[in-house]
């Protein structure tokens, strides 16, 4: 179907801190026991995309995620690894791939999205309009009171700036707007053009673009100051659609050209025109259309949305809080994502899994390969990594606990991410906590929404 | 409106075809497996143009007699005496005693004797006029006086016998007495005739005769046109030698188009649906007598599509894109739906490149009709591109075997360049032309739905300063109309806009109506948006006339006799939902409720009557004239 996939794996991110390292990359975090590249992954494979391109930050980085994915996939799928310099961003991480690039069209996909939205669809929308960018957008995710209430102080005060405001017109089809922070100012001529825009606070972002690659390219090349494809790519082809500079190329004009035939230039016209009249104009159409008068010709590119069913699950794994998130999600709400069959009891408890006298494990659980567990522990809406060794009487609660930890008696977890080979030791008490790998933290401490790593 | 079609004998093929066929009928008994008339023959024109409506009934026995001649080349002999019994005929005629004369008919049968004779000889001889025939006739006449009077003689008590025999059975039958008025010489040639024909037809097995049947409807429609419109004599010779010396050629060609799928048939239903593409599911409460047409579930359909882009890696790109836009109905008007698929298969075809081992011919005819399927599927194929598509298929096939891809493909790509060129850009050109002869200053032009030639004639005769008005009538639920609306006023014409309810108070002050049209078929018939055959027979009560634009290439061969067969079903959520009005809510879940069925139409069938003129890139032509455009220029899609 002449579409290339660009997985952006991003290298070690620093709002993820505490949990990622550069043994442990953004791409390799573990969703549900599964490092968080694998949904995406799948999700391509599940629509038949089978040649990828995953950029990564950072040599050693790719080294890592290179070996994961030829571990994993190496008799299934195609998959180039590159690696990037560190901190050039995503239009700069495009840049530097920009000559593995020859189909029409590119797909571009956040390497930490967790969704089970079609991509064939975005990628059919994206052609049916003709678009120069297409951005698939999808509910954000509610922040409803229990999270609030359980989600650090930290997460608290970033929440309320992160959203995205999105301009749409009446059809739900075009972008017109889109900005992160609180930036409304509109333009007057799109304003002029739809007659109508739609603001919506309520939609996010998902990072998964599909761009015409002429055009792409041709932005990347002339604006080199352009660092990240959402923040800067994407806001000045939504600004620039109605005068529009780019896309010379790609264009019906340029295809026109090519058919080099008798044709008199009154016949192309008419034949657009009779093309034009059929179909619902839309307000690119028009305003182009607008000006037969004066001498100037615009030209409009269109750049589309497609918006995600609300029964579709989406998220992005881009925060502290959004990893507990997408971890309860994945073996809640949205679990026919993780690709595990549940039990009746609707949790999933590897076999090789050792459980004490008295010990609960509950819905929407998950206790990976050959983790023990001692008398009277109980486990809520919580993932446990493989060979972990818990003692008796511990409580763990909407958290995350990733491999190899060792948890002593009388141990409480509440709402925090233990990464691998930690120690707790006995009667320790967190809440909101996250735990760096290979941090041991001394018995009976008592923390609240800190974040414990090693110096 | 079916009462009215039925009163049209004049285009309406079918009754035409009764006319044909009951007249000869009382041969039946000489021969009991006589085949159909022979279409081949029957493109033949009677000689003199004054012959009366009744002596069509006449190319029956005449087709006979050339048939077996082309079949098997029987010796001259054979026939030679007919003509100098007709000689005769005359004379001997009016003397002869034979049953039941009716005298009125008389002169008739005469001159369609004599035209039987000349037409009969001037193929033999290769198209001789009659007047130069004429010595010759006398001396075969002298040559073979004897022996037919001896054979006569030895005849003449059981021939009238025989004719006797006949009229008692079926008394009802005109040509009966016609028959039996004849000579005996006459009735001695023409049974003799008759039977070699029928060793013919026995010689040439059932496969002949299989094969004349199969293509007799299309030639009968032929053979109507020829009627009014066909060139004298000695053309209408040579198209019967051309034809003659290709005849199952010529047959082959004129398969009657491939049936449609039936949607009421379950097992064809269940096996296409294995092999599509596109998974839809079928709509639920549908109209019984449009069961045969297909109806899917709107909605559903697009987000499916969608979501299977990768999947369906058989599929090029830009077929898909026709095929995703079709379905969400981003494209509407066929000359828009057909020059859209026309791109999109000229883009596969430049993509495309001959897998080892196979040929170019066959893989990307396969190609192509798989794409075909595929954008059928999104939404059923109108007529005129069903021609589009015959012509691209017909151009690979005729491809040089020596071509390499690149230049196939080149070819290919120009042969399409050139279709969208003449016949969708410069026919409407010239359609604007001839129809902008026929706007005056002050009048008051109607036109309904959204056509695009329509379009051009209303502009261009506003640019040419032409003062009138314009009635832009439209209907639900689409209201195309309306963008037609916006762009006429945007340029300065005087409009006035209504619904359909309307039409009959608006007509009065109406001087034509101009619409535009799906496709034509060779029966005069409009196929055009539903509603058409509407404002067309309104304005036919009010003696307005109703010019259709149309190219060409919209032309089909096929007979539509009604909206039914050949049509294309809706969304019906449309016409249940009233937009802008959310109290009119009383069809909401109208899928649960059994006995309700809803019904949106998308086109139907204007019958000839109501139109006065067709405009077409070959002119202004009334109805009637369609197959001879289909006949004359249908071919030249597939062999130029």
């Amino acid at each position: 179907m002449d579409f290339q996939v660009v997985v952006l794996a991003g290298g070690v991110s620093k709002k993820l801190l505490p949990l990622v390292s550069k043994e442990l990359p953004n791409a390799l975090l573990p969703v549900a026991n599964r490092p968080v590249l694998s949904y995406v992954v799948e999700l391509l494979e599940l629509s038949n995309l089978k040649d990828l391109i995953v950029v990564v930050e950072g040599k050693d980085v790719a080294l890592n995620v290179g070996a994961w994915i030829s571990g994993a996939y190496a008799d299934r799928l195609h998959v180039e690894v590159a690696s990037v310099p560190e901190d050039v961003g995503t239009a700069g991480a495009i840049r530097a791939i920009a000559h593995h690039l020859t189909a029409k069209d590119i797909l571009i996909v956040s390497g930490d999205l967790v969704s089970d939205v079609p991509v064939g669809a975005v990628a059919a929308t994206h052609r049916r309009h003709d678009a120069v960018v297409t951005a698939l957008l999808c509910n954000a995710p509610i922040s409803g009171p229990l999270e609030s209430v359980s989600s650090g102080g930290k997460d608290k005060t970033k929440k309320p700036g992160r959203y995205d405001l999105i301009g749409l017109d009446p059809t739900k089809q075009f972008l017109l707007h889109i900005a992160t922070e609180k930036d409304l100012r509109i333009q007057k001529s799109i304003l002029r053009a739809v007659g109508q825009i739609e603001i919506r606070a309520d939609l996010m972002d998902a990072h998964l673009y599909a761009f015409k690659r002429s055009v792409l390219l041709e932005v990347l090349d002339q604006k080199s100051a352009f660092q990240s494809l959402k923040h800067d790519v994407l806001p000045y082809l939504v600004r620039s659609q109605l005068k529009s500079e780019v896309l010379l190329n790609g264009t019906p004009q340029a295809e026109e050209n090519g058919t080099e035939k008798v044709n008199s230039q009154s016949n192309q016209q008419m034949i657009s025109q009779i093309l034009a009249n059929a179909s619902e104009p839309t307000f690119h159409l028009r305003h182009t259309l607008g000006t037969i008068g004066s001498d100037s010709v615009r030209r409009a590119h269109k750049c589309c949305v497609y918006i995600s069913g609300s029964s579709k699950y989406c998220a992005r794994l881009n925060s502290i809080q959004a990893y507990n998130d997408i971890n309860r999600d994945v073996i809640g709400e949205a679990s026919h994502l993780s690709g595990y069959s549940f039990s009746a009891h609707n949790n999933i408890i590897h076999p090789t899994a050792e459980l004490g006298a008295k010990t609960t494990v509950g819905p929407h659980c998950m206790l990976g390969e050959g983790s023990q567990m001692g008398d009277k522990c109980s486990v809520k809406r919580s993932v446990i990594g493989r060979h972990c060794r818990i003692g008796a009487n511990v409580k763990v609660v909407n958290s995350v606990v990733m491999n190899h930890v060792t948890i002593g008696d009388f141990c409480s977890i509440q709402g925090s991410v233990i990464c691998s080979n930690v120690q707790l030791q006995e009667r320790a008490i967190l809440k909101d906590c996250q735990v760096g790998a290979g941090f041991v933290v001394t018995s009976g401490s008592e923390q609240k929404g800190e974040v414990l790593a090693k110096k | 409106m079916d009462i009215r079609r039925a009163s049209h004998p004049v285009i309406d093929p079918k009754v035409r075809r009764v006319g044909f066929f009951d007249q000869p009928e009382p041969e039946s008994p000489h021969l009991p497996d006589t085949p159909p008339p022979d279409p081949v023959s029957s493109v033949i024109m009677p000689p003199p143009r004054l012959l009366s409506e009744r002596t069509a009934a006449v190319p029956v026995p005449e087709s006979r007699f050339r048939r077996h001649e082309l079949d098997d080349q029987v010796p001259i002999g054979s026939y030679n005496p007919a003509q100098c019994v007709f000689r005769a005929s005359p004379t001997a005629s009016i003397t002869s005693s034979s049953v039941g004369i009716i005298d009125g008919e008389f002169s008739e049968d005469c001159s369609g004797a004599g035209w039987f004779r000349g037409s009969e000889l001037s193929f033999p001889d290769g198209g001789l006029d009659l007047p130069a025939v004429k010595p010759h006739e006398v001396l075969a006449e002298n040559r073979y006086d004897d022996a037919v009077n001896v054979n006569n003689l030895r005849r003449v008590t059981e021939k009238k016998h025989e004719t006797v025999k006949e009229v008692s059975p079926d008394t009802p039958s005109v040509s009966q007495p016609l028959k039996a008025k004849t000579t005996k010489a006459e009735r001695r040639a023409l049974q003799e005739a008759q039977r070699a024909a029928k060793a013919a037809s026995k010689a040439n097995g059932n496969s002949a005769v299989a094969e004349s049947g199969k293509a007799s409807p299309a030639k009968s429609k032929k053979q109507s046109s020829q009627k009014k419109d066909g060139p004298p004599v000695t053309s209408s010779v040579t198209i019967y030698k051309k034809s003659g010396n290709h005849p199952l050629e010529k047959e082959r060609k004129k398969d009657p188009p491939p049936q449609r799928m039936q949607f009421d048939d379950q097992n064809r239903v269940e096996k296409a649906k294995r092999r599509a593409l596109v998974n839809q599911t079928e709509a639920r409460n549908r109209v019984e007598i449009f069961r045969h047409l297909p109806q899917y579930e709107h909605g559903n359909q697009l987000p499916n599509l969608e979501s299977r882009l990768f999947q369906l890696d058989s599929m090029h790109p830009a077929v898909f894109k026709v095929g995703l836009r079709y379905i969400a109905g981003d494209i509407s008007g066929v000359n828009a739906r057909c020059t859209e698929m026309l791109r999109a298969l000229q883009d596969a075809i430049i993509d495309y490149s001959t897998p080892p081992e196979k040929v170019l011919i066959r893989d990307l005819t396969a190609k192509i009709n798989s794409y075909v399927s595929f954008i059928s599927e999104c939404r059923p194929l109108s007529i005129s591109m069903g021609n589009a598509i015959r012509f691209v298929k017909s151009r690979i096939a005729k491809l040089p075997l020596s071509y390499t891809d690149t230049e196939a493909k080149t070819a290919l790509c120009s042969d399409i360049d050139r279709f969208i060129n003449e016949k969708i850009i410069i026919a409407d050109k010239v359609i604007v032309g001839h129809a902008i002869t026929k706007i005056r200053d002050g009048d008051v032009l109607l036109t309904y739905g959204l056509s695009c030639v329509v379009e051009m004639i209303l502009l261009s005769a506003h640019d040419l300063g032409k003062k009138f008005r314009v009635v832009v009538v439209d209907s639900r639920p689409k209201f195309e109309s309306q963008a037609l609306l916006a762009r006429l006023i945007a340029k300065g014409l005087s409009c006035m806009y209504t619904h359909i309810n309307a039409v009959s108070y608006i007509m009065h002050e109406v001087t034509r109506v101009f619409l535009g049209a799906s496709a034509v078929m060779s029966n005069g018939t409009v196929l055009s948006k539903i509603g058409t055959a509407c404002i067309a027979m309104v304005a036919h009560e009010f003696r307005v006339p109703v010019l259709i634009c149309c190219e060409a290439f919209k032309f089909h061969e096929r007979v539509l006799l009604d909206s039914i067969c050949c049509n294309e079903l809706g969304d019906p959520d449309a016409v249940a939902t009233v937009p802008g009005r959310m109290d009119i809510n009383y069809l909401d879940n109208w899928t649960n409720k059994e006995n309700l069925q809803l019904l949106n139409l998308m086109y139907d069938v204007t019958p000839s009557d109501y139109i006065s003129v067709i405009v077409t890139d070959h002119g202004m032509i009334p109805p009637t004239s369609v197959p001879v455009i289909v006949r004359e220029y249908g071919q030249e899609h597939y062999i130029t």
